[in-house]
């Protein structure tokens, strides 16, 4: 690499630095200001969020490397989503290359290209869907203005393709254009391509991080390493509500291997030479706790019940609450779900070396922005002197959206002076994880004389999601009273009905509760989605017309009977028994992403098997139908597993199990071995993909079993015994 | 102590006490970082190698029983120029999403491929129990039967490329 290069860039691509005076774009950065409030606003309408970073230079987001590959810095993090691949869809084919030549990696926080919000909520394709294309098309137009210098030909007259300009059987790389450049003309921003002259949007491309992760490539935060790297270990609580007093480390100083303990005000660590000893360690400091009372499952239960707490009136319309109170023929039920635990395979971790005047710190983390932010402020650096390098991650699920690991190993690194690599053991894991909350849900409700709902109540106690959460901030709490990732997915979507309304009771439980994939759409759409069938049951009715039948007639009513009469229509759905199976509907709008889900289950010694799952979805433009599919594939399977398996206890003070097995999952027994998919695109607009398709399933299972048994089950995890 | 053993084909030797795990001499220690840890207790499967030619969990596997043993991680399995079957099947199937699981799946699979070829559902299902949270088990099992039927045309590829 030439000494001028180096003066350019660190790395060893080549479009990089002076931007001049000259970079004044159209696209609208300032649109976004004040978009947290903006944001939470749409969530609660919508649930799209604005995109929330920097989309004022293509040089950014993209480099050129020598060898003619376009590397794409993506501020959005790969937590098996696969937005890298969407996300590289789009830039292709407005930049003119072929997917072979699109590498993505992750923004360093340091570059500039910073997300101010989260990867999360289903919104990284649907946020970035026109900046990044608009991003790309400049770039485009960048190097065609370029090239046509160089070339000494006009820009019209140059052709681009596949990284190649070219004019007149005279060809140039897009390397050999950028190649020397320093100053840059961002041009207005291109009008997009039409979308049918799309190569690779809208088409199953295969994954652009499928080989690594086939390979081994040492790719997540766990696989960071750095020379002369230690490890560090830090204690946690396994008591709910524990508070760190004070601990003994005399003990633990002594140990083989032990570099340094480290007491904190809030917390104590140790350093060793290897992960075992720090381990080791670790277990022999001795830390006195606070705990102000033992809780048991039955405090947590007794405390969420619909009736505790505030109410929040959340959804109205008509005269819900009069008539059911008047009437005398109220139809009602209750419904429950457990503690939820993320289990994501890999532990949270961060590798961590502070310098005098720098930090740099390699982990999988949701929230670039927020991390570097409290790194920062711990360790006592400017933000900008904080680099967070985002690593893929072993899954995200919303856990990585609170991330003091990271934080603790800054402390740890600069205590010792050198890079110290530190996470959670899985005990640790299911003990401190920021879980989905119980819920308790009372549905109400009054029929027509034809069989049609007259009026109808959900109501919904759960922990919180959102509050507490430092994305969301402080003043949101007193702002909107009930908490809006709780009430995810609770309110009716069947707008025909006349009189409904839905009311969350908001609990604050003594553990913590938040993001997890979906948030409240899981337990809300079991709950709304099973009372709904015994509705339909009640007034003799197929459960797919009932539905039908009270849909408003706007786009969203829509394009939710849409996708309820193709997954009927394509599963041959039935309310019959046949050869022992029965099929169970439910449908669920999440995101502006209708839903619905036809289960096939049969019971064999007692236990629920799901046959096969038809699941008909409109997420709108689709990006990549393989990787939607692959996103509903796991999202089914998933939810199968939440909805059947797994529950959290509390005892004697502790969250239990804290391992897999105990903490039942499904696996690939438990996966049904027929999943058909109908993707509809109802919408020009890309939306919500890795989400929604969790929604419907706990009561198309549930569904399926009352077909087959008579058995209503209204509780998570569904258990025939 | 010291311990030999033969790991991808190389002969190594380590100088670690007896109880260490297998999993962090191989992953600390040799840097092949392609065997992953998400339990430490032999609850999820995500650390799956072989010695021997058997699927071990190893993280609950002490390295002093490694003596002399021919280990297998997923870095020997195959690579990109030659892949294992397994892997050739895992990438027509586009089966990981996070990947953080999928090492320890492929190893577990390959495992049994190499003692029954043709594995029934109900195969799969009783040997395959590691954990996937992102729950790629439908296109896993579409790519186990994959990986079966590419390995009996290609009987050769089976063998490790160590
Ligand atoms: S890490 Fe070895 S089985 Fe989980
Ligand atoms: S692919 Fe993410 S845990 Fe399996």
């Amino acid at each position: 690499m030439s000494k001028e290069k180096k003066k350019i860039s660190r790395r060893k691509f080549i479009v990089r630095g002076g931007l001049g005076t000259m970079g004044v774009l159209a696209i609208g950065t300032y649109i976004f200001r004040n978009s947290i409030r903006r944001g939470i606003a749409g969530a609660m309408n919508t649930g799209e969020i604005p995109y929330n970073g920097d989309t004022s230079s293509p040089i950014i987001w993209f480099e050129v490397s020598s060898d003619n590959q376009i590397v794409l810095h993506s501020p959005k993090v790969e937590m098996g989503q696969g937005t890298f691949t969407g996300l590289a869809q789009m830039a292709a084919d407005e930049l003119e290359v072929s997917m072979e030549q699109m590498k993505v990696v992750h923004a360093n926080s340091i570059s500039g290209n910073l997300d101010g919000f989260a990867t999360g909520g289903s919104t990284s394709i649907s946020t970035l869907w026109v900046p990044l294309r608009e991003l790309a098309a400049t770039m485009r137009e960048m190097i065609k203005n370029q090239a046509a210098s160089k070339m000494g030909v006009a820009a019209a007259d140059l052709q681009l393709n596949n990284g190649i300009c070219s004019s007149n059987g005279e060809t140039m790389t897009y390397a050999e254009v950028v190649q020397g450049v320093s100053e840059w003309t961002i041009p207005d921003t291109p009008v997009l391509k039409n979308l049918k002259d799309y190569k690779y949007i809208g088409k199953p491309v295969a994954r652009v991080d499928l080989k690594d992760k086939v390979f081994g490539a040492p790719i997540f935060g766990m696989d960071a390493t750095m020379p002369e790297m230690l490890y560090g270990s830090v204690v946690r609580p396994s008591a709910i509500g524990a508070k760190f007093l004070d601990a003994d480390i005399s003990k633990a100083e002594k140990m083989p291997g032990v570099v340094k303990v480290v007491k904190e005000k809030d917390f104590v660590g140790v350093v060793a030479n290897s992960q075992t000893e720090a381990e080791n360690a670790k277990n022999m400091i001795n830390v006195q706790w606070q705990v102000e009372r033992s809780w048991q499952t039955a405090d947590i239960e007794a405390m969420i019940a619909v009736g505790e707490g505030e109410p929040f009136v959340i959804q109205k319309e008509g005269k819900a609450k009069s008539i059911l109170e008047d009437s005398k023929e109220i139809i009602s039920a209750e419904y429950k779900s457990p503690i939820g635990a993320h289990a994501q395979l890999e532990p949270n971790g961060a590798l961590a070396y502070v310098e005098e005047d720098k930090a740099t710190i390699i982990m999988s983390t949701q929230v670039v922005k927020i991390t570097r932010d409290e790194i920062a402020e711990r360790i006592g650096l400017n933000k900008d002197q904080v680099n967070i390098v985002p690593t893929f991650l072993g899954g995200g699920f919303g856990r990585r959206l609170h991330t003091p690991n990271g934080m603790q190993a800054a402390v740890l690194s600069k205590a010792v002076g050198k890079p110290v690599k530190c996470f959670f053991t899985r005990k640790e894991e299911f003990q401190n994880d920021t879980f989905r909350p119980p819920t308790h849900h009372l549905l109400k409700a009054t029929l027509t004389p034809e069989g049609l709902i007259e009026a109808l109540e959900h109501n919904v106690s759960s922990g919180d999601v959102a509050f507490g959460s430092p994305m969301v901030p402080r003043i949101a709490e007193p702002l909107l009273g009930a908490d809006l990732g709780a009430w995810r997915g609770g309110m009716i979507q069947y707008e025909g009905i006349p009189n409904y309304r839905t009311i969350s009771w908001r609990k604050k439980l003594p553990f913590a509760t938040s993001w997890w994939r979906s948030l409240g759409l899981l337990a809300n759409t079991f709950a709304v989605e099973s009372f709904i069938d015994e509705l339909a049951v009640k007034a003799k009715k197929n459960p797919v017309t009932f539905r039908i039948d009270q849909i408003q007639d706007n786009d969203r009513g829509f394009r939710l009977k849409e996708v309820i009469k193709a997954a009927a229509e394509k599963s041959g759905y039935t309310d019959e028994v046949v050869n022992g199976r029965a099929m169970g509907f439910a449908a669920s709008t999440d995101v502006n992403t209708p839903c619905a889900q036809v289960a096939e289950v049969s019971i064999e010694n007692n236990e629920i098997k799901v046959h096969k799952v038809t699941c008909a979805m409109d997420p709108g433009l689709v990006i990549n139908p393989d990787q939607v599919k692959a996103q509903c594939e796991g999202a089914i399977i998933m939810g199968i597993s939440a909805s059947m398996f797994e529950k959290m206890e509390v005892e004697d003070g502790e969250l239990t199990p804290t391992i897999y097995g105990p903490y039942q999952m499904a696996t690939i027994r438990n996966a049904p071995k027929e999943i058909d998919l109908v993707l509809l695109q109802n919408s020009d607009h890309p939306g919500a993909v890795g989400e929604p398709p969790l929604g419907p399933i706990g009561a198309a299972v549930a569904n399926a079993v009352f077909r087959l048994t008579g058995k209503r089950l209204r509780s998570m995890p569904l258990s025939l015994v | 102590m010291k311990i030999s053993f033969l790991i991808n084909g190389t002969k190594k030797m380590v100088e670690v006490a007896e109880n260490t795990p297998l999993l962090w001499v191989i992953r600390d220690m040799l840097d092949l970082k392609g065997t992953k840890f998400g339990c430490g207790k032999a609850a999820c499967g995500a650390c799956t190698l072989h010695i021997d030619g058997n699927a071990i969990r190893s993280c609950s596997y002490p390295i002093q029983f490694a003596e002399g043993k021919e280990i297998t991680t997923i870095e020997g399995l195959g690579n990109e120029a030659n892949p294992h079957p397994v892997q050739q099947a895992w990438i027509e199937e586009i089966v990981p999403q996070c990947g953080y699981c999928q090492p320890g799946f492929m190893m577990a699979t390959a495992a049994l491929l190499a003692k029954n070829p043709n594995p029934t559902d109900e195969d799969i299902d009783a040997t395959i129990t590691n954990v996937c949270r992102c729950a790629t088990y439908f296109r896993m099992r579409k790519a186990i039967h994959r990986a079966a039927e590419l390995a009996q045309i290609n009987p050769e590829n089976i063998e490790e490329n160590v």
